[in-house]
C-alpha cells in the first residue's frame, strides 16, 4: 500500500502544475510586503473534462491573466516566487501562463 | 493560498524559541462563496490580522519567510487582510 502524505489527505497541493480557470479577483490593501504590487486572483482547478476540481484557491497572476481565463497555475512555493520575479517571498500558488488550447491524445 | 476568516487565537506560553512573539491564529478556510470549507487549522500571523477578519494565508515552509533569518517552525501563515473580493 502507497505511504499516504498529508497532502494527499487533504488533496491539494499534490500535483504541483495543473489547469485552471480564473473565477475572480481579490483586493487586499494590508498584507505582506513582498505582495505590492501583485494581482491575486481566485483560481478554480480544473479535471481534464474542465469540471471543477478541488477547493478554489488563491494565486498570485505572473501573465496578466483575466477572470474566465483558463489558465496554468503551479502550486510550489519556489516557482510561484519567481512568477511574482522576489525571492523568498511568502507565496505557494501562481498563474504562470495562459491557456490556448489543450488537446488530449486517445482515452482517458 | 486560501481565503479563510480568522475565528479565534491561540495562547501558549511554553514553546519553540523561535515562535517567541509570533501571533498565533485559528482560521478557517473559505470557499469563493464564502462559506466554510475544510477543516480549521492554526496560522502564525505576518499581516497584522486579528480575529473576525477575513484573510488570505499561504501553506507550507513558504509561512516562515517573513521570519528570514529566524527560522520558524510554521506549515501556515497569514498574509494578508482581504477587504473584498470578486466573482466574475
Amino acid at each position: 500500500m502507497p505511504a499516504l502524505s498529508v497532502s494527499s489527505i487533504i488533496g491539494i497541493w499534490v500535483d504541483r502544475m495543473q489547469i485552471a480557470r480564473v473565477i475572480g479577483t481579490v483586493v487586499s490593501t494590508q498584507k505582506h510586503a513582498k505582495f505590492h504590487g501583485a494581482k491575486l486572483m481566485l483560481v478554480q482547478p480544473l479535471g481534464i473534462d474542465d469540471a471543477p476540481r478541488g477547493v478554489a484557491l488563491l494565486a498570485v497572476d505572473g501573465v496578466g491573466a483575466g477572470v474566465h481565463e483558463k489558465v496554468l497555475i503551479v502550486l510550489e512555493g519556489r516557482a510561484a516566487g519567481e512568477a511574482l520575479g522576489r525571492k523568498a517571498a511568502p507565496v505557494d500558488a501562481a498563474i504562470i501562463g495562459i491557456i490556448d488550447q489543450v488537446d488530449v491524445h486517445g482515452d482517458l | 493560498m486560501q481565503i479563510a476568516k480568522v475565528v479565534g487565537d491561540v495562547v501558549a506560553t511554553r514553546k519553540d524559541e523561535n515562535l517567541a512573539g509570533l501571533k498565533l491564529l485559528i482560521l478557517q478556510p473559505l470557499t469563493p462563496a464564502g462559506e466554510a470549507v475544510g477543516r480549521t487549522l492554526v496560522a502564525v500571523d505576518s499581516a497584522g490580522a486579528g480575529v473576525g477578519e477575513t484573510v488570505f494565508f499561504v501553506r507550507g515552509k513558504e509561512a516562515s519567510f517573513p521570519f528570514y533569518p529566524v527560522e520558524a517552525p510554521v506549515d501556515a501563515g497569514i498574509v494578508g487582510i482581504v477587504d473584498h473580493w470578486d466573482l466574475g
